[in-house]
């Protein structure tokens, strides 16, 4: 038993280390540090920074950008990202949208898409929630009728983050509302924003943020050579990207940096026995959090297979643990303070409510476990 | 990185958990409780497997195991709730290896070895709660002999073991000493989790000087701290294990009540507890064989206090009124737990460690 990285892994973490100290803009980096708002500009900055290095898409295959990494880089290359306070590479281009391409998608997709993906050329959202369709998503009603070369779709879509930046969409619909088995009337479509019929609405969080929108889709026409893999198979393409490698889930190395700026932040409060155990718990939680999330590494490297139902575990512990430090920076927060840093870190306590909401409850987290885990 | 345990320690493992399951099952350990509180017999198939020599350096005939060689063995102890005082045991082990001279460890150690001695670890007092340098018992040298006077309190194992090491106040601060049983008065009787411990006292018992003093006493109280979380991760994987196998058999309105929802939820908390937890003591078993990193080994008990509380308490929950019952091995698993939260510090201890180091 050996907890530890090889000397190659801390040769490359290093290298990583030193590359982002260098690379990543001062001014970035204090928006993220501070919980600034970032702006489309930002986002797509720090992407072409990245692309331009050849990071940008770790994952893909060679052959597209994907830099041949195994499990191991590819997951200290994600923490040190966190760990760094870059801002965040929007995971429905190049995680998303792009793993399905690259497993289902035709060549003439991939050749149209992911290259227009890994430069920032096209920003995707993800359209699977629905009014109606949160945790039951193949109840989902959005419904596209297929007419000559086109489908029409009519329906809407509901939480789509960041659909206001976005380029293209790519979205859960209906094609086949007689089916007995409803997962089997879904299909994948891809959606260019601009097309006529399509509307974003704005819906504002709590903490007075826009960062997710309603899309309304009136008789939207879409050429068929947008559908992904075959018709009555989204199901199929959903499944496979929530099985995918989601191993980051944790996002540890985010939190460590959040816990060393509460230390810093919240220095004069360690003589409060109260404050220090409270302190003390959420880091020694977000400490077996990392070693689970190394030990599940280490069985997929050995393994080749990746852990399956158990990385639910990485998502509810890692979305409480991100809780967590939000719930002990605003309790560390002068209730008097005026200051900007005061007030993102408030909002910042309202905005990360979502994390055990979003990409699966962590109550439909704790059923997957239920289900495919435990055989419940 | 790799968190497997190597072909031996897996070996090992395999071998005691095959001979637990055959012979320490849950009546047989019984039995054991019922009887004279540790099986004479279990321990001579502790010895014949090996575990006896396991912490014993090859120089005395043993295999210089170290916590993650141990980890494993500790592991399956903690599933079928292992009552024999093996951790007093390797506790001494380390520290006679640690100080005893050439003679001592000659003439103790190879018998330890076979399992015709034993030894248990005589340091904690009424009042320390788990304070390391609350020692009272004091250590006088007359005419070139050492004689100790005072009191050792819930002494694991002292009743069966045949010398205790002892930590002593001497005119140089703690020192250790090792005594023989029939030096001492012993007053035993048995612990919450069903183990048999003793009150020592020590009127002007002639004892032995060996080397080493707090620090030794630190870093074998590390070690058994890190041995504690394995046992622990094995005494929460039975709990868990149990209480899933429950929710699938007991039925309620006509359905096992694993359908339940409300009771899903739960069992999956204590498997990730279970997880969890067992990521931390592979942590505090690492840390402890580089030398101990008191910090981490801390966080670990910590995590492990915490996770032992969530996990036996859900698992009574569960298993309703069954859970409370004495028939049933998960009551025991819960006093086991208990006790184990506390043991070498409670979370409440570790936490202000953690904080100051």
């Amino acid at each position: 038993m050996d907890l530890n990285y090889s000397a190659e892994e801390l040769a490359f973490r290093d290298e990583v280390r030193a590359w982002l100290r260098a690379n990543l803009p001062q001014d970035l980096r204090e928006k993220v540090e501070n919980y600034q708002h970032l702006s489309k500009d930002d986002l797509m900055r720090w992407h072409r920074i990245l692309a331009k290095k050849g990071w940008v898409a770790p994952a893909w295959p060679k052959e597209w950008g994907g830099t041949g990494w195994n499990v191991v880089q590819r997951y200290i290359f994600d923490e040190e990202l966190g760990y760094a306070g870059t801002p965040p590479i929007i995971p429905f281009g190049i995680t998303m949208c792009a793993a399905v391409l690259l497993r289902f998608g035709s060549e003439a997709q991939k050749k149209r898409f992911l290259p227009r993906i890994y430069e920032g050329d096209d920003f995707w959202c993800q359209g699977y929630s629905e009014p109606g369709s949160g945790s039951d998503l193949a109840s989902l009603k959005t419904k596209a009728v297929r007419q000559g070369d086109h489908y029409v779709v009519n329906g809407q879509k509901i939480w789509t983050t960041l659909a206001h930046y976005a380029d293209w969409i790519f979205c859960l619909v209906r094609t086949d509302p007689t089916l007995e088995k409803r997962q089997e009337g879904i299909s994948f479509l891809l959606m260019d924003m601009k097309t006529p019929g399509i509307t974003v609405r704005p819906l504002i969080l709590m903490d007075g943020a826009h960062e997710v929108n309603e899309v309304f889709f009136d008789d939207v026409r879409v050429p068929v050579e947008n559908l992904v893999h075959e018709e009555g198979k989204g199901w199929t393409v959903a499944k496979y990207l929530l099985g995918h490698e989601r191993m980051n889930t944790g996002r540890v190395g985010e939190s460590r940096r959040q816990l060393a700026r509460l230390k810093e932040y919240a220095s004069g409060m360690m003589q409060d026995a109260r404050w220090r155990d409270r302190l003390s718990r959420l880091e020694v939680e977000l400490t077996a959090l990392e070693i689970t999330n190394l030990r599940f590494l280490d069985r997929m490297r050995r393994t080749g297979q990746p852990p399956g139902a158990d990385v639910s575990m990485l998502k509810i512990k890692g979305t409480e643990i991100q809780q967590g430090l939000t719930e002990l920076m605003i309790d560390a927060t002068d209730p008097a303070a005026s200051d900007p840093l005061a007030e993102a870190v408030r909002k910042r306590y309202l905005s990360m409510r979502k994390t055990t909401i979003y990409a699966g409850s962590n109550e439909i987290q704790r059923n997957i476990i239920a289900k495919m885990t435990l055989g419940l | 990185m790799n968190f497997d345990y190597n072909e031996e320690q897996q070996l090992l493992a395999d071998s005691v958990r095959r001979y637990l399951g055959k012979a320490y099952d849950f009546e047989s350990r019984k039995k054991i409780v019922a009887g004279q509180g540790w099986s004479a017999e279990a321990w001579a198939q502790f010895a014949e497997m090996g575990l006896t020599g396991l912490p014993v350096s090859a120089e005395h005939g043993g295999f210089g195991g170290g916590a993650v060689d141990l980890m494993g063995v500790m592991e399956a102890f903690g599933e079928a709730l292992v009552i024999e005082p093996y951790l007093p045991l390797v506790l001494a082990v380390r520290l006679v290896e640690r100080g005893a001279s050439a003679a001592q460890k000659q003439a103790l150690l190879p018998r330890v070895v076979e399992g015709k001695a034993k030894l248990a670890f005589a340091h904690n007092e009424k009042g320390a709660r788990f304070a390391l340098d609350a020692v009272r018992t004091r250590a006088s040298r007359k005419d070139g002999v050492w004689r100790l006077d005072g009191g050792k309190a819930a002494v694991a194992g002292a009743s069966s073991a045949d010398k205790l090491v002892v930590s002593a106040h001497s005119e140089a601060g703690i020192a250790l000493f090792l005594v023989d049983i029939g030096k001492v008065s012993l007053q035993t009787y048995r612990t919450l989790d069903e183990r048999l411990a003793s009150d020592v006292v020590l009127r002007g018992a002639d004892a032995e000087p060996i080397e080493g003093g707090l620090a030794a006493l630190g870093q074998a109280v590390d070690f058994g701290t890190a041995l504690v979380c394995a046992e622990a991760v094995g005494a929460m994987k039975f709990a868990c294990d149990s209480t899933l196998e429950y929710l699938k058999t007991r039925k309620q309105f006509g359905v096992p009540i694993g359908t339940f929802q409300a009771l899903q939820h739960r069992i999956v908390d204590m498997y990730i507890s279970v997880e969890q937890a067992r990521s931390m003591a592979c942590l505090a078993a690492s840390k402890a064989d580089a030398g101990g990193d008191s910090r981490s080994i801390s966080a670990a008990k910590i995590k492990i206090a915490d996770a032992a509380r969530h996990v036996s308490q859900e698992a009574v929950q569960l298993h309703g009124g069954m859970g409370m019952s004495e028939e049933l091995k998960v009551s025991h698993a819960f006093r086991c737990l208990t006790v184990l939260a506390r043991e070498f510090g409670d979370a409440d201890h570790h936490l202000a460690r953690f904080a100051a180091l």
